[in-house]
């Protein structure tokens, strides 16, 4: 019933909003304004309302969770939530407003500092690209340093268990273990960070070997032509009727029988498992910009001058392909990356003691019912898991600026 | 004809996939007899359960013998349940083993999660997939640009524990846990099944919007919209009368493709919810290499991919004339 109510409100409010709009339109000072009022419809004026109530009611929450111990008496008297106990929504839009002024600033310095070219490029960029740039180059350092930042090694094992994150010794923590410990004494901080490491940089190696085999293949492919094209593209074809995630399951079941108890190699057999699984996706798409590329004038130019293989492959088409592969190569990774945390967090990816992010996510996941007595427990596997998705997200931001500008799409 | 063609290659694939699970479950080092068997594994009883099981035929008679049991529904025995049943010297009843026994039910309750996710997901996302591409460039757009790209790049298990803690924990509206029996009541089925659709929609619907958006701007750039548009044709008439009929196919296009991404979804999110979908179904199995499951199950999900698959193609053929009559 109040549901049928306010959307009475709203819906009353957008058409009186747009009659008005039409009568004051011939009295506005710019011709744009009058035609903007002119045309303006009631869906834009009722999605306005929507979205201004939205930010209102939001910025309240917001408000609530900002002054959740003092609230000032005249804030109570207009405030619809009130004072808030429970942080996440604080924290969710602390991160959001402090990430997003961090890309902010990332992108004025891009367009100061540096040369030529690399300022001409952070000028046309939207903040969220901005954004996504430097957070791929801080996960970078973060995994490429991570002996250095983390303050313990991934497999130490300490005498004190299951210590509450905070470092509060009065809630049960302990300063010298910022998130706390894990149930058998592993350091979380630690762990998180190496799990950034190990998941990341494996995630890594898997998208280079699948472009490795991928693009060559492709490439091959698409200059020999004939019977070779035909049955890589009929293999591929085979391989990729079956869903990704349900096909590195089943050989990863045969890969556990395989490695037997050596679960180190395991992690290189998924490696090679999602490597391959994911070349598949690579090869159609080299095999098809290759095929474009093959029938232009100046590659037939170089096959008739009598160029070997590697060097039509090499200096003919892999030049001219580099954009639409690299943005292919954003893609992929986020897409190996969420493949191997999907297996971890199934429990048959990166194997202990290697620390990574699925596996913390499924360790740590039962925590989250404390969320109304220890926000701070409940956060932490929502921290790794809101990790793994910062990175990609990041990464689909870059890569959709990246394919927006070598597309041309201006609309 | 052309169709009749898709169908044919629709085919051709199943079996190639077929093939190709089976000769993957056959890469296993030893026996599957030694592997029931496991510590208490005598030569007397592996070649008796070689025998039973069929194993000492050669590879493609094994192959058929399996594939034509599996196109009448019979996926073989479970290791898991043989161990207790068949080969533990128990009396239990002949179906109680078999994994087809085992799919079933799992089977109808992943159908059900898959419905209920498609009917909460369609409406919404091709309705803001419409006003996206309406309202272009508009700060609507943007947001939901940028709203359905970090959908799309979470991982499903993300959004379902932040789904749990906003709807479960925090307002405790709806059960984190769905256990959901046979005989429930269709409005408590539901209820404990609105969590995993509601994260499966997340994910899916991101994906349908970006595709339905991007379809009805193409739709917008041909010149027969810019000619009703031209003829001062009403903005809500050039909607319903010119674009929607052409926009139809390739939305059914995009939702059968994207019903196709949702397999993928469901095995993490069942794990997530302890669904007891198949998708919950294979990764146990996975893990305690039950191999005729995992089979059977790589199987069952391949099947679903293809056909959906086939669907949209079909579905594009049919809609599109220039299609139908290639040169």
């Amino acid at each position: 019933m109040a549901f049928t109510t306010i959307m009475m409100i709203w819906l009353a409010g957008a058409v009186g909003l747009t009659l008005a709009a039409k009568a004051l339109a011939p009295k506005a000072p710019t011709v744009e304004m009058q035609e903007w009022l002119r045309d303006v419809g009631y869906v834009a004026f009722f999605g306005y309302i929507f979205m201004i109530t939205i930010v209102l009611l939001s910025v309240d929450y917001y408000l609530g969770y900002w002054f959740a111990e003092d609230m000032p008496a005249w804030l109570q008297a207009i405030s619809f939530f009130g004072p808030q106990k429970l942080p996440f929504y604080g924290w969710l839009i602390n991160g959001i407003i402090m990430f997003g002024i961090a890309g902010w600033i990332f992108r004025v310095v891009g367009r100061t500092v540096g040369t030529e070219w690399s300022k001409k490029m952070f000028r046309q960029m939207p903040v969220t690209a901005s954004f996504g740039i430097l957070i791929i180059i801080l996960y970078a350092i973060m995994s490429i340093f991570a002996d250095f930042i983390a303050p313990y090694g991934q497999a130490d094992v300490f005498d004190k268990i299951n210590l509450l994150p905070g470092g509060d010794p009065a809630l049960g923590g302990d300063p010298a273990h910022l998130l706390g410990t894990d149930q058998i004494g592993r350091d979380l901080l630690s762990r998180l960070i190496y799990g950034g490491q190990n998941t990341v940089g494996i995630a890594f190696a898997t998208t280079c070997l699948a472009f490795f085999i991928g693009t060559s293949l492709g490439f091959l492919a698409a200059t020999l032509g004939g019977w070779f094209d035909q049955l890589l593209s009929r293999i591929v074809d085979m391989l990729m009727a079956i869903p990704q995630l349900i096909f590195a399951l089943l050989l990863m079941t045969i890969a556990t029988a395989w490695a037997g108890s050596e679960r180190s190699l395991l992690t290189i057999y998924m490696v090679v498992i999602i490597a391959v699984l994911d070349s598949t996706r690579v090869f159609r798409l080299s095999r098809a910009v290759g095929m474009n590329i093959v029938v232009m004038d100046f590659f037939e130019a170089a096959k008739l001058r009598g160029e070997n293989l590697a060097y039509l492959i090499f200096k003919e088409i892999l030049p001219n392909a580099y954009a639409p592969l690299l943005a292919e190569f954003g893609l992929r990774f986020c897409f190996v990356f969420l493949t191997i945390a999907s297996l971890s967090f199934l429990g048959v990816g990166i194997q202990p003691p290697l620390a990574d992010w699925g596996t913390m996510v499924k360790d740590l996941s039962q925590f989250i019912n404390f969320a109304a007595f220890s926000p701070l427990t409940a956060a932490l596997p929502l921290l790794a898991a809101g990790a793994i998705a910062l990175l990609t997200v990041a990464v689909n931001f870059v890569v959709d600026w990246m394919l927006h500008r070598s597309s041309g799409l201006k609309e | 004809m052309i169709i009749a063609k898709r169908l044919l290659l629709g085919i051709v694939t199943m079996f190639m996939v077929s093939v190709l699970i089976f000769c993957a479950v056959n890469l296993l080092p030893g026996d599957f007899a030694q592997a029931i068997l496991g510590q208490g594994a005598t030569p007397e009883a592996v070649e008796a359960i070689r025998k039973d099981l069929g194993l000492d035929k050669p590879f493609i008679q094994r192959y058929l013998g399996w594939f034509v049991n599996a196109i009448q529904g019979d996926f073989g025995t479970s290791f898991a349940q043989a161990n207790f049943s068949s080969y533990g010297g128990s009396t239990a009843t002949e179906n109680f083993g078999s994994v087809a026994h085992q799919l079933a039910p799992r089977f109808k309750n992943t159908i059900f999660l898959a419905s209920v996710t498609a009917a909460v997901a369609v409406p919404i996302s091709l309705f803001i997939g419409v006003l996206a591409a309406l309202y272009r460039n508009s700060i609507f757009d943007r947001v939901a640009n940028i709203s359905t790209l970090s959908s799309i790049s979470s991982p499903e298990f993300f959004l379902a524990y932040i789904l749990i803690l906003v709807l479960a924990v925090l307002n405790p509206i709806l059960p984190s846990l769905s256990n959901i029996y046979d005989g429930m009541e269709f409005g408590e089925r539901l209820q404990k099944t609105m969590l995993p659709a509601l994260t499966l929609t997340l994910v899916v619907a991101a994906h349908m919007m970006r595709m339905t958006r991007a379809a009805i701007i193409n739709l917008l750039a041909s010149p027969f919209i810019e000619m009703a548009r031209l003829k001062g044709l009403s903005p809500f008439r050039v909607i319903l009368f010119h674009a929607f009929p052409n926009a139809l196919a390739p939305i059914i296009n995009v939702v059968a493709l994207n019903l196709a991404f949702l397999i993928t979804g469901v095995v993490v999110v069942e794990v997530v919810f302890v669904y007891p979908g198949i998708g919950q179904l294979f990764v146990d199995s996975v893990k305690i290499r039950d191999i005729p499951v995992v089979q059977a199950c790589c199987l069952v999900f391949a099947a679903a991919y293809i056909l959906l698959n086939l669907t949209a193609d079909i579905m594009a053929i049919i809609s599109n004339p220039r299609l139908r009559h290639p040169k």
